[in-house]
């Protein structure tokens, strides 16, 4: 056997040095990660208690709490993807099954790519203006949901596209083919595969809805106190803050760190909570079809929010 | 030819946009018996077949000119019920395609499609059919378990079954060996032999043996256009033109 060759001096230093370079930069990012994690759970963790998460802030008696906040977190989730889900994945079936028109198809996803990278700001004033001011609603959590109803559209939209076109031609060959009309083998073959890849887009929806803080300052209010959701009235006319925005309101407003730091402590683990549900549906998806388009196309999505 | 045709098509022209796939087609395929379509690829035989059930209306920006007919009724007739006529006309595709369900709901898909909602009924069909592609004994202990753990060639013959539960006249088959191996392809030829009873069948291949094998009928294309047809036996022993000689004897292709 010939002895492998020695590399050149300088080629094993740009070697040595460039490995060295990225693994400093590897264990920087690490470190960086580590620490905020930490941090924010050294902070935060002492003042989370049973009665913090179940109680309302009150200045009278001295108690504070964030179940109000953990409440119209939940609300704005809901009624946003509520909204969004339908609207988005009917828009997608239509485009990816139905249209003809190539052209319409390529202009929608186009704008889809380019909405769901702007700044979620936009949203917001768009939204303040719209839904607050031009159709009365005031500063209420459905004018916020109905606004980030609007930001997460492109998201689902897009996702369930790709987790469609995902879907074998073969398979919808064999539906048509036993004598199945266009609707049947959407509901009955396309749907159910590509179930998995719609529901992981709308936890990554879900993630940026529970992560989004400027659009509900703009169009759903500051409010620390317990809306009545009893009626409909109510539920239309409530207005208050979820976790991101009580969790400025305390560090802004009432320079109250704990609260702040504890609040934070609840919004990363539901971040993370988010987070392992969509890896584990895309995974699924992943494990059935033998392809990772869809988890890939997930996580730069992820990465760009 | 003395047999009644049950499908015949006079002058057919299709095109693919501007490109004509099939030129000027004038044929008639036998009742009960095994058609083969050969020829090497390109030369239209896939796209002649899946125009009989108007699969080929999947692909955009086509247009047919001249006759296809089956039972004398114009198939691309405008106001014809598709997925009737693809009752009528069942398909079994290149590569094995059963949906991600279980082997029963497969079966089942094509009945409850065209509205049979009886358990007894469909339990019924779904015997028959699995019985009639000659893969019953295999399955029937499984038959709520998913049709993807199966093999290849067992996947191809859930297809058949498949595609025989909704009572066709007629079976179009895409070639539905050649991703299989040779085993799984002699119990699919044998098959395929025994449904000649009941079902008029018609099959594109790539393997000139299969043709000579099972088939009754043999057609030839080339280029887009059907160089000759007739007797399996006399075509492959006495062709009547130089190309089909060249062919089948390997001459190109």
């Amino acid at each position: 056997m010939r002895k492998r060759p020695s590399l050149s001096l300088r080629r094993r230093l740009c070697n040595n040095g460039a490995a060295a370079a990225l693994w400093a930069s590897a264990l920087l990012c690490c470190a960086l990660l580590l620490f905020l994690t930490g941090y924010i759970f050294y902070q935060g963790l002492p003042g989370i208690s049973w009665d913090f998460l179940t109680g309302a802030e009150s200045i009278l008696q001295g108690t504070a709490g964030i179940l109000p906040a953990i409440v119209n977190t939940l609300y704005v989730l809901l009624l946003s993807l509520a909204i969004a889900l339908p609207l988005g994945a009917g828009a997608a079936i239509y485009l990816t099954e139905y249209a003809r028109n190539r052209r319409l198809v390529e202009a929608v996803e186009f704008a889809a790519e380019i909405l769901s990278g702007i700044p979620s700001i936009l949203y917001a004033l768009v939204g303040m203006i719209l839904f607050c001011t031009v159709l009365r609603l005031q500063k209420t959590l459905l004018a916020g949901s109905l606004t980030l109803a609007i930001m997460i559209l492109p998201t689902i939209l897009r996702t369930t596209q790709e987790s469609l076109k995902a879907v074998p031609r073969s398979y919808r060959e064999g539906a048509l083919g036993l004598g199945a009309g266009q609707w049947r083998m959407i509901r009955t073959v396309v749907l159910p595969s590509a179930a998995d890849g719609i529901a992981s887009g709308c936890i990554l929806a879900a993630g940026r809805v529970a992560g989004e803080s400027a659009v509900l300052m703009y169009t759903a209010g500051l409010s620390t106190v317990m809306q009545d959701f009893s009626t409909v009235e109510g539920l239309m006319k409530a207005s208050g803050s979820t976790l991101t925005v009580a969790l400025y309101v305390y560090a802004k407003e009432r320079a109250d760190f704990a609260a702040a730091f504890a609040v934070a402590a609840v919004l990363l683990a539901l971040a993370a909570l988010l987070n392992l549900a969509a890896g584990m549906t895309a995974g699924k998806v992943k494990e059935r079809k033998g392809t990772c388009r869809i988890w890939q196309k997930k996580q730069s999505s992820a990465r760009r929010s | 030819m003395a047999e009644k045709a049950i499908l015949s098509a006079k002058k057919l022209n299709f095109y693919y946009g501007t490109v004509q796939a099939l030129k000027d087609i004038s044929i008639r395929i036998p009742a009960n018996q095994i058609t083969a379509f050969i020829g090497p690829s390109g030369c239209g035989k896939s796209t002649f077949l899946r125009a009989i059930n108007r699969m080929s209306d999947l692909v955009p920006d086509t247009h047919v000119t001249g006759s296809l007919t089956f039972h004398g009724q114009e198939i691309y007739d405008p106001l014809l019920d598709v997925t009737a006529l693809r009752r009528r006309i069942g398909m079994v595709f290149q590569k094995p395609n059963p949906f991600p369900m279980s082997i029963y709901d497969n079966v089942a898909y094509g009945p409850r499609t065209h509205g049979v909602r009886s358990h007894a009924r469909l339990d019924e069909l779904v015997e028959q059919s699995l019985r009639a592609a000659a893969i019953w004994d295999e399955v029937k202990d499984r038959l709520r378990k998913s049709a993807m753990g199966l093999s290849g060639g067992q996947q191809q013959r859930l297809c058949i079954a498949r595609a025989l539960a909704v009572r066709p006249e007629v079976l179009l088959m895409d070639e539905a060996t050649s991703a299989l191996d040779p085993i799984s392809t002699a119990r699919i030829e044998e098959l395929t032999l025994e449904l000649r009873e009941q079902y008029t069948i018609v099959m594109v291949t790539h393997n000139m043996q299969q043709a000579a094998r099972i088939s009754d009928q043999t057609a030839f294309f080339l280029t887009g256009e059907l160089v000759e047809m007739g007797n399996t036996e006399r075509l492959f022993s006495m062709p009547h033109y130089k190309r089909t000689e060249d062919y089948i004897t390997g001459r190109f292709g």
